[in-house]
């Protein structure tokens, strides 16, 4: 069995660890598992290791040839660094990443804080729904006046956004 | 600020004066934003990273709370006055090899530190004295909110603040503390609160982060997932555990004293002995006996007014702090002698440890130090 880091080597160390109920395991040669100093007893590297193996291999069951559309980012390029190439790299390889995510943290959803700026955008999103929906149903009810003013509404909220 | 004046200043974690500051000896809270459509730093061009850092700098040097502060791009450090901010814990030591497009910012008090273009184009840190996880990341929030009314910061509903590393996604914060457990080690138990603290999620690491060994008894606790849970809930987990941690270690030492108590005092008499004595040392060696002292002052077999000049030479006594002090560069053999030799002159008129001064029971003042509201 070849280690799972150099992948040249004969595997000498065999990991597990079992993280609140889930179980990984990594395999390593002399060599790897000393310089990411698995070695030492009290298994410091291991938890961030186990992450990043298994991160590549996850990303790249998602999206083997995608490239992300802002920064030209890459699978490979993911599975050699560990690390994503910009923000927008979370929506094109959201396939792969949402189950390495699964497996990395306590949830699948932000809770914590929000950016004031999100607030406004969820804020202002709402109010256009209700606007659209309410459109919806005065132009059903051929009531137009209200749907000429609630048109004027629309299109003075679109302008607030673009803001 | 210049750079001698950071070094000057002792910088406020390492007086030593928060809560439980005899385990507990500083919390860090660090938050990792980054811009809207622009490449992550390790996957950006220098020109990029340029521009980024020509947006993020101005807008951090202008906070409220970095008046009076130290700023400075990395490639106008040397590389010992890079590692003098490592050993501060100021920056990562990721940082310190990063050079044109990077930048650090920190208060005169160095209790904030932010990094631009580390992993992340912002990591915002504070950093404060025992355990005060709560006030660091109060500060470090604040500094947040403030900073993203001028910044488009990456953020998605669902995932919440986009990083670099999908581990850091969420809400990008890294809460940690550095605890000295020395009597968990001594008594050999610490492997075992190791792994229950691997158990729950919580990472456990050596003295500069990420892969580093344990030296001196000294070891990061810090939340090992950053999404699916609010940060004050991180914040008040990391801080129970902690304070369990706490207790544990007093337990520990109450029982070397009643158990083992030849075995302390032969530790602490021995590394008495060679740092009073010794003509060569090595950081390694240096950190593990001052860490014995240390646990001797906590006990009793030193005075209390002992304790700052022990906690300053785990600093001083770093590579880069050695040399920064000599005023020039030293290779191994030359900092092993002229760490011991410091060592040797602020001991000079160290008493002899008084093992008769320890109390029994719970009277070895650290359990009886007041709990925190934490």
């Amino acid at each position: 069995m070849l280690c799972d880091v150099c992948k040249c080597n004969d595997a000498t160390v065999f990991l597990t660890q079992i993280l609140e109920g889930k179980m990984q395991k990594v395999n390593l040669c002399d060599s790897c598992s000393k310089e990411k100093g698995v070695q030492d007893p009290t298994g410091f590297a291991l938890a961030d290791l186990l992450l990043g193996i298994g991160a590549a291999e996850e990303i790249e069951k998602g999206a083997p040839t995608q490239r992300c559309g802002v920064c030209g980012f890459t699978q490979a390029d993911f599975k050699k660094t560990g690390r994503l190439g910009c923000s927008a790299c979370y929506l094109t390889f959201a396939e792969g990443l949402g189950s390495l995510l699964k497996a990395m943290h306590k949830g699948t959803e932000h809770i914590g804080k929000l950016p004031q700026r999100a607030h406004r955008e969820i804020e202002l999103g709402d109010r256009m729904k209700s606007l659209n929906a309410n459109l919806q149903k005065a132009v059903t009810e051929e009531d137009y006046e209200s749907a000429a003013s609630l048109r004027d509404q629309i299109k003075k909220l679109e302008m607030e956004i673009a803001s | 600020m210049k750079f001698a004046n950071v070094i000057a200043v002792g910088g406020e974690w390492l007086r030593g004066e928060g809560p439980h500051h005899q385990i507990v000896v500083s919390s860090r809270v660090r938050l990792a934003r980054n811009l809207r459509h622009r490449a992550f730093p390790g996957w950006a061009k220098k020109a990029e990273r340029t521009q980024v850092l020509e947006l993020i700098k101005p807008r951090v040097e202008e906070l409220p709370e970095m008046q009076d502060s130290f700023s400075e791009v990395l490639q106008d450090l040397t590389a010992l006055e890079k590692q003098v901010l490592v050993e501060r814990h100021l920056i990562s030591r990721e940082h310190a090899a990063k050079s044109v497009g990077s930048a650090v910012i920190m208060n005169r008090r160095q209790t904030l530190s932010i990094m631009v273009n580390e992993e992340d184009h912002l990591r915002m840190q504070s950093i404060r004295s025992g355990l005060q996880l709560k006030s660091a990341f109060k500060l470090v929030d604040k500094v947040d909110s403030t900073l993203e009314a001028k910044l488009d910061f990456a953020y998605d509903p669902k995932l919440g603040y986009l990083t670099a590393c999908p581990t850091n996604v969420g809400t990008g914060m890294r809460a940690s503390a550095m605890l000295h457990l020395p009597g968990l080690v001594l008594s050999e138990m610490i492997n075992q609160v190791i792994q229950a603290v691997n158990k729950i999620g919580l990472a456990v690491r050596g003295l500069y982060g990420e892969g580093t060994e344990a030296m001196g008894n000294l070891f990061q606790i810090s939340n090992q997932t950053t999404l699916g849970e609010k940060e004050e809930e991180i914040v008040t987990r990391l801080s129970k555990v902690i304070e369990t941690i706490i207790e544990k270690e007093h337990d520990a030492r109450q029982m070397l004293i009643q158990r083992k108590s030849n075995t302390l005092w032969d530790q602490i008499g021995r590394a008495y002995g060679v740092l009073t004595f010794a003509h060569a040392m090595t950081s390694k060696e240096a950190l593990n006996l001052l860490s014995i002292i240390k646990l001797g002052v906590d006990l009793g077999a030193f005075p209390e007014d002992r304790r700052l000049p022990i906690d300053e030479l785990f600093i001083d006594t770093q590579p880069a702090h050695l040399q920064k002090s000599s005023q020039q560069k030293l290779n191994a053999d030359e900092r092993d002698e002229l760490r011991a030799q410091i060592i040797r002159d602020r001991l000079r008129l160290f008493p002899k440890p008084d093992i008769s001064k320890v109390a029994r029971e719970s009277a070895n003042g650290s359990t009886s130090e007041p709990q925190t509201n934490e």
